[in-house]
Order: structure tokens, then sequence, then C-alpha cells
């Protein structure tokens, strides 16, 4: 039974079907089988939030999801809210207040915060720094990041 | 790290899960919040993960007599966010909000971490402090277990071979505390408390200062807090850990102590 087993999942509005291994995550076949880098791979084990994706409209560690495990589900990534313009306001605030240094964070930071904004609309800085508690900015940009955010639910 | 390979199965009914369950080598895959990071670090090498994600009847909260049934499967931001958890068990609707993050907590599940048994997980020590029935079901029986005998050591359960914990049920309890110490929102905690009060008086379990989660039963019967604080030395002996002495984990339990002893000790 270790052989690959058939999964098809609505990725970014498109259906696929693949043969996956089930050892392979979610990420992994977002980045590998089907190209899209956006959502990226960091720590493999839950802590550093780079692989933050959504699965059937909740964030979720694209890294602790098997990729089979998400048969019949709906996953955007980075690269259709981008597309489908529903990141724009909070992808404006990243470049407005810099929000970013080497970038490596920034997807799943705005997978995180579109997460937040969509729930608590007028998050204040507290709300912002508890919801954001599990992505990692290894530049340490979190003040810029936080900036940037707020500058979205203040309004 | 990536996994080692494993045999997949996904079974749509409990009957279908537990010939797969009692295969050498199986294992069940809930959330999968613990297990796959274990996984991708090669701390856990099973052969087939039985994974029960697609057994709907596990996944609802059921208010009941005297308290709420909550399926195996039900997430963190399920509890976080339910009005039948608030009502009847705001202990737990109290606890979801410590664990981990916002996207762990969209698929971790109650079930997973009471069958894990993590020494600084919440639902134990909840579970503990509720005193909540745990329902193990086997292809035969049924089987109804006490947190206080459920949790029997170091991620170690009595959850028998061929068994699934299917739900638990809380007693309803409005009175109560849950407070934890971490460097940072949604670490392990230093230290954490769970309390609950009633008529019949006050349960206090305090977590990730032993193997298991551990009811101070002293400090809990004691008439004042200055006598709860000296008690407390009897119900606790908190192992060290990297970053905290024995000695500090016990003072910061005090400190959680005396953040809750009013809370639970208003009249009823």
């Amino acid at each position: 039974m270790e052989h690959a087993l058939e999964a098809t999942l609505t990725v970014n509005g498109t259906k696929v079907t693949r043969r996956i291994a089930p050892r392979m995550h979610l990420v992994d076949f977002l980045r590998d089988e089907l190209g899209l880098t956006g959502s990226h791979v960091g720590c493999e084990h839950g802590v550093c939030g780079a692989c933050t994706v959504r699965v059937n409209g909740e964030i979720v560690r694209g890294c602790l999801m098997l990729a089979v495990q998400a048969d019949g589900c709906t996953v955007d990534t980075i690269e259709g809210l981008s597309d489908s313009g529903e990141m724009k306001k909070l992808q404006e605030a990243f470049h407005q207040h810099n929000a970013f240094q080497c970038g490596f964070c920034t997807p799943a930071m705005l997978m995180a915060a579109l997460d937040l904004v969509k729930k608590n609309p007028t998050a204040d800085r507290e709300a912002i720094r508890a919801h954001m508690s599990g992505n990692y900015c290894r530049c340490t940009g979190y003040q810029a990041i936080v900036d940037a955010i707020e500058s979205v639910t203040g309004k | 790290m990536k996994a080692p390979s494993f045999a997949y199965a996904k079974p749509r009914s409990l009957e279908e899960a537990f010939p797969l369950i009692e295969r050498p080598g199986a294992r069940i895959l809930a959330g999968g919040q613990s297990l796959i990071p274990s996984l991708n670090m090669r701390l856990s090498a099973p052969q087939l993960l039985v994974d029960i994600g697609g057994l709907s009847r596990l996944r609802d909260i059921s208010p009941q007599p005297g308290g709420l049934r909550i399926g195996a499967l039900v997430t963190h931001a399920e509890i976080e966010r339910s009005l039948d958890v608030k009502f009847h068990v705001p202990l737990l609707a109290a606890a979801a909000p410590h664990i981990a993050h916002p996207a762990i907590r969209n698929r971790g599940t109650l079930g997973g971490s009471l069958a894990l048994a993590d020494p600084a997980a919440e639902y134990p020590a909840c579970a503990l402090a509720l005193n909540a029935t745990l329902i193990l079901q086997s292809r035969k029986a049924e089987r109804r277990v006490s947190a206080a005998s459920f949790f029997k050591g170091l991620f170690e359960t009595d959850i028998r071979p061929g068994e699934i914990l299917v739900a638990a049920e809380f007693p309803k309890v409005e009175r109560s505390a849950f407070l934890e110490l971490t460097r940072r929102h949604g670490d392990y905690a230093i230290v954490g408390l769970a309390g609950v009060a009633d008529a019949s008086g006050k349960r206090i379990a305090f977590f990730s200062v032993d193997s298991k989660p551990v009811l101070a039963k002293h400090a809990a019967g004691a008439k004042s807090l200055e006598e709860a604080m000296k008690l407390l030395r009897q119900d606790l002996s908190p192992a060290a850990d990297l970053y905290n002495t024995s000695a500090t984990k016990l003072h910061l339990a005090g400190v959680l102590l005396s953040r809750a002893w009013n809370t639970l000790s208003k009249p009823h």
C-alpha cells in the first residue's frame, strides 16, 4: 500500500488530479508537482510558518498536511490570491511599509495576515502580534510587518 | 527533513478503521499536527497511517445532560469558536487559544491531543481538572475511562491496541481559570494551570511540571491563598527543563496559583 494514491485537488481554482506518494507533504506537492513555488519550505516541522497555505478557506501549515489528505479539498496559495486580487491591499501595505527584508517569509506572512484581516478586520497591534506569532521572520522585520497589517486593519 | 515512506489508508467508517489499525506498524492519523512533524524529523516510522479524518461522526459537539460530549476530530479552532463550549465548558474555550498558532489550531484535534498526552499540552490538564470521561471504542466494545486513570505517564495513556479515542465527555462547570506562562504566544508552556470550582470545591491541575498533568490536591483544599501556596510544595516537584530549574518552575506554578485563586474562590 506504499504506492502512490490518486488525489484530486482544486488548486487556485484549477482542478488537478495526480498520483501522490503518501509521504509527500502538501507544500512539496505544490512546489515540485505543480511548480507553485510561492509557498516556501522552511523548518518542515510546523515551527516557522513559511509554508502557510489555505485549505478549504482556512490557513494551515503546508508541511504538516500530507498532500493525499488534501484529496477533495480546495487549496489557495499566494499565487492564486495575488492573481485574484484578494491579497492586493495587504501586498500594497507590505510594499509601502517595507515589510520585508530577504522576503522568504513574506508569502506566508501575507497568507496569515489575510486570514486575520478577514476574521478580525479591526485587529489592533496586540491581536496582530498574537495572530502572526506562528510566522517567523528570521531577518526580524516584525515591526514593519505589524505596521503594514495595522495600516489595513486600522482603516 | 522528509518523512520516511509509509502506506496510507483513509477508512470511511469506524467499522472500516478497526481492521486497519490492528495491522502491525499501523498508527492513527487525526489532525497530524504532532505526528507529521515527528515523521518529518524521522522520530517515528509507522508502516501504515490510518487517516481517521473521514469519520464525520467524530466531528460533533453535542450538549447532553450535565455537560458536553465533544468528538475526537473537533479541531482546536472549532473549540475556540463554539458557543456550546463557551457555555458548558468555559475552561476548554479559554485553553484553546493558547494552543500553538491559528494555522495549527485549524488542523489539530481534541482527540489527537488527548491521545498523544504531551506533558506540556493544554487539554490533558483541562480533562484532569474537569474529571472528564474519555470514550474508547474498539471492534467489540466501548470503554469509558476517567481522565485521572487515562493519563499514565510521558506520552502514555490507557488506550489499548485496537482502540480509537472517539470522544470525550466534559461536565458543565462554569467557574474556571486557565493560565499559562510562555516566552512567546503559542510556545510550549513553561508552566500551566487549568482549574475549576463548584460547590464541591476546587480542582486545580498543573501541566508542563511532570511527565503528565498533576492535580494539586493539597493546595486546592486550602482555606486561603497563603495556605495553598505552602501546600503546593506537597503537590508538585517539577522536573527542570532546558531553560528553567525545578525551583523556578515551582515558583512560577505558585504565581499562576495566586493569579487563579480569587476567580476560583468566589462564592457559588
